[in-house]
């Protein structure tokens, strides 16, 4: 997928000022921060079923080329195909070679991040593969030419039922419905023939379970077991930190994952998936094949952001991100939106591509009180931003700004010269008034607030002034 | 260079990858997998199959207590009727023998198709802890037939009631050893809440999952 972070401000501001977004983001944010704060009261202890999943994604991270290559050993071993690629590009290319050798025209496709990173359906398209997403969301954004999901697993957060039922009966040709059960019956009915008879099916994986080869998937609809059920081709694309220890670990990750995301104390399906069909059975696919991605993970195990890759992709940072909730996930601009998509779409697709992302917050730490593996979001956006000074990709006239400062910072008589001069400005600036209304050098600041005008005198000549007397008493 | 050599390669730089602390990290791994510990859970208390009722029921699954095996067709019947559904159904092979026709139901023992409307399965062991319903696919219990149905009825003997996915993974490693090619955990009928974050019943799988609790067999 492109990248359009680089207009993240422009965007936030187009975004604000749309009337009909606002109401369906003001709609259904607090559901999920809800459905989530009751979820997690049944557990016995979820700060430290928190603590345990951290430690143990920690333990496969640290390790994770001999992790990976335990995974792939126990999945050839029940008859799958590990392949690997270094970007979206060999993503796409494995999969349309796949799709040839097995003779596909038709895909049926389950949510796949990875798959939205690579661009894959443009691909299959272009190669004569008809993808069909299946995932009542995704379904809805590929019918409206492909258009990019808001959420990671709310893909049209930002849409109204009324969008729906319009894009519908464009699509469908059926009279309009506007009531939810009956869309999502039509989509039902439209999807069905689909899964019944598509050659390949794609899935994502929320789990690699390096002791048995396995891949474990999440899902509510039933359309994850569809594509890995029906078809005679099942593609797992997936990237490479996924992979975890055992099904004990897969266990505890699992009473956090769905509690996390949707507030669910477990999702409706869940499926652990090993190997090939049986001899005999009479469903299954017949072939399996594991794409492990690259895609910019690698670079980050064992450095500064290697934390970010413990994320299990449940999208709590973002259902309880102030900036989120006022924006909505496409102003961000690329796959992933809200605090964890400020992390990785710098590291994924160019710190300089993104630029404003590391900024999109307001450091509150809601998100990290939430994350079910402890990421230090804030601390990872704040690192980010460091990165963006020492690589020179700050505009000159902040950094001149910095350094102007840090120099005068560095040098007392400087700094109380430079005080003094600034609050009897702004004092003059304030005419008076308690609040300064439009700062001329920050106009930017100002736009939605006022600056509180300071009383005159810096804090150095009060403190002088008071202790002045004392000092004079105690002699 | 190869994809995988060239990506493994990389995460062996970031690592630091030596012969010897991949020795060492190689026999960590080995000593993790052999512990399979579980991770922290809370106690459910004796009553698992109560448990198990009242959260398949918080799921949206309705629950109903027969006690043995020969009752399972008449109360399908009674189910069916009350829903004004069909009485005909597909069933798992091992439910073949019973004696549905003095229910008044027309049931097949056949893989499911697109079009059938009731899937009658068991399970490999249902967990109390969530409500769930944990079926493993084989020759004789395929996964469609809890899938493609707008009704799927499962038949949980008491005794196969576990207390959670760690006791369900146990009874797995000792009854079967390999793992099948899917295991699914069922929660109740298939769900979404894509659309204005207001849930459904019925995405693409069931509308209604019914389970009955046999208590002896």
């Amino acid at each position: 997928m492109q990248v359009r972070s680089m207009h993240f401000k422009a965007r936030a501001g187009e975004k604000l000022a749309d009337a009909k977004l606002q109401v369906n983001l003001g709609r259904s944010k607090s559901k999920f921060v809800d459905k989530r704060a009751h979820a997690i009261l049944d557990l016995e202890d979820f700060e430290a079923t928190r603590e345990a999943a951290r430690q143990l994604r920690d333990l496969t991270l640290k390790d994770l080329d001999l992790w990976l290559e335990r995974f792939e050993q126990e999945a050839t071993r029940r008859g799958a195909t590990v392949l690997w690629a270094r970007d979206g590009a060999e993503v796409c290319q494995l999969v349309i070679d796949i799709g040839r050798r097995h003779g596909v025209s038709k895909v049926t496709k389950s949510k796949s991040m990875l798959s939205e990173e690579a661009g894959l359906n443009q691909a299959l398209e272009a190669a004569g593969i008809q993808p069909v997403e299946t995932d009542l969301g995704e379904y809805i954004l590929q019918i409206n030419d492909n258009e990019p999901p808001s959420h990671i697993i709310a893909p049209v957060f930002h849409k109204s039922k009324e969008d729906v039922s319009a894009l519908f009966a464009r699509t469908h040709h059926l009279p309009p419905k506007t009531d939810i059960q009956e869309l999502t019956r039509e989509a039902r009915e439209v999807l069905r023939p689909h899964f019944l008879s598509a050659e390949m099916g794609i899935s994502g994986g929320n789990f690699l379970v390096a002791e048995t080869g396995s891949v474990a998937l999440v899902t509510n609809e039933g359309n994850g077991r569809m594509v890995t059920t029906m078809p005679g081709v099942h593609v797992v694309i997936t990237g490479i930190e996924k992979v975890i220890p055992t099904l004990e670990d897969l266990a505890t990750l699992m009473r956090l994952l769905p509690r996390s995301a949707t507030g669910q104390s477990i999702s409706n399906y869940f499926s652990l998936l090993t190997g090939t069909a049986r001899s005999g059975e009479t469903d299954g696919p017949a072939h399996m094949y594991f794409i492990l991605v690259d895609g910019g993970r690698a670079a980050m195990v064992g450095g500064e952001f290697a934390e970010m890759l413990r994320c299990i992709r449940c999208g709590a940072c973002m259902n309880h991100c102030p900036v989120y909730q006022a924006v909505g996930g496409h102003a961000y601009g690329w796959v992933y939106p809200g605090p964890m998509g400020s992390v990785l779409t710098p590291l994924f697709a160019g710190m300089e591509n993104a630029i404003d992302l590391p900024h999109a917050a307001t450091l509150c730490n809601q998100c990290g009180v939430v994350c079910p593996v402890k990421i230090p979001l804030p601390d990872l956006l704040r690192r980010l931003r460091e990165k963006q000074v020492e690589r020179h990709l700050r505009p000159w006239s902040e950094r001149l700004a910095l350094n102007i400062w840090s120099w005068v910072a560095q040098r007392p008589a400087w700094y109380a010269l430079a005080t003094k001069f600034g609050v009897r400005y702004l004092n003059w600036l304030a005419g008076g008034q308690a609040s300064i209304p439009v700062l001329g050098l920050a106009p930017e600041w100002t736009r939605g607030r006022d600056f509180p005008a300071p009383e005159g005198k810096t804090f150095r000549e009060l403190y002088a002034a008071r202790r002045a007397p004392r000092r004079e008493a105690s002699r | 260079m190869s994809s995988r050599e060239d990506i493994l390669g990389r995460v062996r730089r970031q690592l630091g990858r030596t012969a010897e602390n991949a020795a060492s990290g190689r026999a960590a791994m080995e000593r993790h997998i052999a512990a399979r510990a579980p991770g922290p859970r809370g106690i459910l208390g004796n009553d698992l199959v109560g448990r198990f009722r009242e959260k398949s029921a918080a799921l949206s699954s309705s629950v109903e207590d027969i006690a043995d095996l020969a009752q399972v067709p008449a109360a399908i019947a009674r189910y069916l009727d009350s829903h004004g559904l069909p009485p005909q159904a597909v069933c798992w092979p091992r439910f073949a023998a019973l004696d549905w026709q003095a229910a008044g139901l027309r049931v097949e023992s056949r893989p499911a198709r697109g079009t059938d409307l009731v899937g009658i399965s068991g399970c490999f062991c249902a967990l109390a802890e969530t409500g769930t319903l944990m079926l493993c696919s084989g020759v004789d219990t395929p996964a469609a037939l809890s899938l493609l149905p707008e009704t799927h009825i499962a038949i949980v003997p008491a005794a196969r009631v576990v207390a959670g996915m760690e006791e369900a993974w146990t009874l797995l490693r000792r009854e079967s050893g390999e793992l099948p090619r899917a295991v699914n955990f069922i929660s109740g009928p298939s769900r979404t809440g894509d659309i204005e974050q207001t849930i459904v019943l019925g995405a693409h799988g069931p509308y209604r999952v019914h389970i009955l609790i046999v208590a002896s067999q």
